[in-house]
């Protein structure tokens, strides 16, 4: 068994450590980029959202390279992507690959399934076994999380900003080259020591904003065009309402009852939004008023284009935005999705919010 | 003077305004429906609705905009399952919702939420929340619930057998837009797909069901298909279709094609719906191996009728060629 699995984000850092450790062979795809997309939009449907579309891409690169498993995690709704891996299996078939899906179902399609496929993933005899190895994965998660979060807050706050996306790369090229758990904590380790050395500007109170929307937009760097950075350079600390390790917790750790983070949030949104709608789209409205709260200065919602439960949220989110008076901005991302016309709203939107601090200041 | 209820004439009127509009008048309370759409109901649509949104959604914010002066409630159930381990789409859930930020000045809404995911048993709480606006007696809700969905019952065993009872018309008439669908005449049929309230809103789909019927082609509709008939074809799809609409539109098509009792398929489907990237993707395979043709209309505010009728054409002069090279075929073969 050859394994891959697709980006998102920084979790093929922990994955590919994690199922190194276990035994298991691991290909995990090249990093995304240009070509991947177009992989992806050649041989995926048009219509479907932008998430799948890189996941061929990841997937057909994985194989080229020997990859003959992929992992994915599933759900059963109401969003598309629990219909993912049917599609995918499709396009894969249709292209002339064999392989074989292994999909993480939630426990609701069966104990035993799951059981079966995370025994066989986890090289494990019994649930002592299994549990030993939730262990290792978990830590690797929060700490490729933490890395990426103290970047962010590096970068805000650098004299210079691009000796963090130096150390990053670094630390994404030596990834590649490490085997196993304990290789990879070593370089875990080594890369937050550079990045506490970053210098740092004092008596500095940067711009505070809040990435909300789809997860899988807001945690792969990639298909949001890397905004964190963008925004890191602009002097601006970002923080996202989703990350691998808040999703772990809010749908393993916690289950069945969910995080507190998670439950917070969900009664936050509750006076505009009173259900869950699938995927993230009450996690968006909750998080918008959270950070609200929190005395941010504004939020960025990403919404892959025609995504069902964004769209809610984003009808939701300017009583939000009027309520607080907290700036919110959408960016609807596809394909075709421009570096030029991007740029220019990211900076209409920070101009908007320094006025903004400004008025406030002398008002 | 009696309560009035608006139903607004959109989404899942399409499915349930028979079972609705019964129910409460078993609460002896009115009800008001919005006009067929038509350009000033999608226009006031598409301005209070957001952009990116499909276009019945658009077109069913023209229509609550409509009745909110008129009536003293609207009636705008958020539809999270209909069916036990089953979803509807994430903006059936999220409609009351984006209605109460998009709209001001509303009447109150009836906004219950319908869930069946964990047990078809929740319906019951769902009916008592309505009803509770209207009577006080959970024995006189219930029983006002029972009848109209014996009636509902009776309505679907109408719609999905093959015999049409010579009352249709007068007893249905609110429900010609189904009704009309039904009429066999010329022993050849083209299966339309799609949403039902981009089927059966003939503005919408601008009358895809006569265009076809001119063509003398007859229609047959996904909700003509039997439940349990279109379950069991769904049954065989890879992994369980968790859209209870997923389960209609995937199953009667599967059922359909593998009887071959259809010239081919018109796929209805609005811009940037994601159920039917899914559903699509499922159907037009399954059409393929069975070499069962498929075409498909995309339809948002901008859709031209000429367009629509060019594909229209094409596709029913490319079903007539076939037709004759069969013949021509089996007469020489
Ligand atoms: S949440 Fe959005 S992007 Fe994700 S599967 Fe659903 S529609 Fe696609
Ligand atoms: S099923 Fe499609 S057309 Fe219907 S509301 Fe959802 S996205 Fe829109």
């Amino acid at each position: 068994m050859k394994l891959t699995f697709p980006h998102m984000g920084n979790v093929y850092i922990a994955a590919k450590a994690f199922f190194e450790e276990l035994g298991q062979e691991v290909i995990p795809p090249p990093r995304n980029s240009k070509k991947t997309l177009e992989i992806g939009t050649k041989y995926a449907q048009e219509t479907i959202c932008l998430p799948l579309k890189i996941m061929i891409g990841n997937f057909v690169e994985s194989i080229e390279r020997g990859a003959d498993t992929i992992l994915l995690t599933g759900s059963c709704g109401p969003c598309r992507f629990g219909y993912y891996s049917v599609l995918e299996n499709n396009i894969l078939k249709d292209m002339g690959y064999r392989v074989r899906f292994i999909v993480l179902d939630p426990i609701g399609e069966g104990v035993d399934k799951l059981k079966k496929n995370v025994y066989q993933l986890f090289n494990a005899q019994n649930i002592k076994d299994v549990l030993e190895a939730a262990k290792i994965g978990w830590q690797l998660i929060k700490k490729a999380d933490y890395i990426t979060d103290l970047s962010n807050r590096k970068r805000a706050y650098a004299i210079n900003s691009y000796e963090v996306d130096l150390i990053m790369d670094n630390y994404f090229k030596e990834v590649e080259k490490t085997f196993g758990a304990k290789e990879m904590m070593e370089l875990m380790d080594s890369t937050i020591d550079k990045l506490n050395r970053v210098k740092i500007k004092q008596n500095f109170s940067p711009i505070r904003i809040g990435l909300i929307g789809e997860i899988y937009t807001v945690i792969e760097p990639f298909v949001n065009l890397e905004l964190e950075r963008k925004l890191g350079h602009m002097g601006v600390l970002v923080e996202k309402s989703l990350t691998p390790t808040i999703w772990v917790e809010h749908h393993v750790k916690a289950f069945p009852f969910g995080s507190k983070l998670e439950r917070l949030k969900h009664e936050l949104a509750k006076p505009y939004l009173k259900t869950a709608v699938g995927g993230h789209g009450l996690e968006t409205v909750g998080s918008a008023i959270y950070y609200a709260q929190k005395g941010f200065d504004g939020a960025i919602q990403l919404l892959p284009l025609n995504c069902m439960p964004e769209i809610v949220a984003k009808s939701i989110l300017p009583n939000v935005s009027k309520d607080y008076s907290f700036p919110i901005m959408t960016l609807i991302i596809d394909e075709m999705t421009g570096e030029a016309g991007y740029m220019t709203r990211i900076e209409a939107f920070m101009d908007l919010i320094k006025r903004k601090r400004r008025t406030v200041a002398n008002g | 003077m009696s309560i009035k209820v608006g139903i607004p004439r959109g989404m899942f009127y399409f499915d349930y305004y028979f079972l609705w509009k019964n129910f409460f008048n078993n609460l002896g309370v009115d009800v008001i429906t919005s006009p067929k759409t038509n350009k000033d109901i999608l226009n006031k649509g598409v301005e209070l609705c957001v952009d990116e949104a499909c276009l019945p959604i658009k077109i069913y914010h023209g229509h609550v905009d409509y009745l909110k002066d008129k009536v003293d409630y609207i009636f705008i159930p958020k539809m999270t399952s209909i069916h036990k381990k089953e979803y509807c789409c994430p903006k059936h859930i999220g409609l009351p919702d984006m209605i109460k930020n998009n709209i001001r000045n509303l009447p109150p809404l009836i906004d219950t939420e319908i869930n069946l995911k964990k047990s078809h048993k929740n319906i019951k709480s769902s009916v008592f929340h309505i009803g509770k606006h209207f009577k006080k007696n959970s024995k006189t809700i219930a029983e006002a619930f029972q009848k109209a969905y014996r009636q509902y019952q009776e309505y679907i065993e109408m719609t999905t057998s093959k015999i049409i009872p010579i009352d249709i018309n007068t007893k249905y008439k609110e429900l010609s837009y189904i009704t009309n669908v039904k009429k066999e005449n010329y022993g050849r049929r083209i299966m339309v797909l799609g949403h039902s309230y981009n089927i059966y809103d003939y503005y919408i789909n601008m009358d895809l069901i006569s265009k076809l019927n001119k063509r003398r082609f007859d229609v047959v509709t996904a909700e003509m298909v039997k439940e349990n008939r279109s379950r069991e074809y769904a049954a065989r799809l890879p992994k369980r279709m968790f859209w209870t609409h997923g389960q209609r539109i995937v199953g009667s098509a599967f059922a359909l094609i593998e009887e071959k009792s259809i010239s081919g398929i018109v796929y209805v489907s609005a811009f940037g719906c994601g159920l039917d990237s899914v559903l699509i993707d499922l159907i037009e395979r399954k059409a393929k191996e069975n070499r069962i043709p498929f075409t498909l209309l995309t339809l948002d505010e901008q859709t031209g009728e000429a367009g629509i009728n060019t594909r229209v054409e094409a596709f029913i002069d490319m079903l007539e060629w076939r037709n004759r090279d069969e013949i021509d075929l089996s007469t020489h073969g």
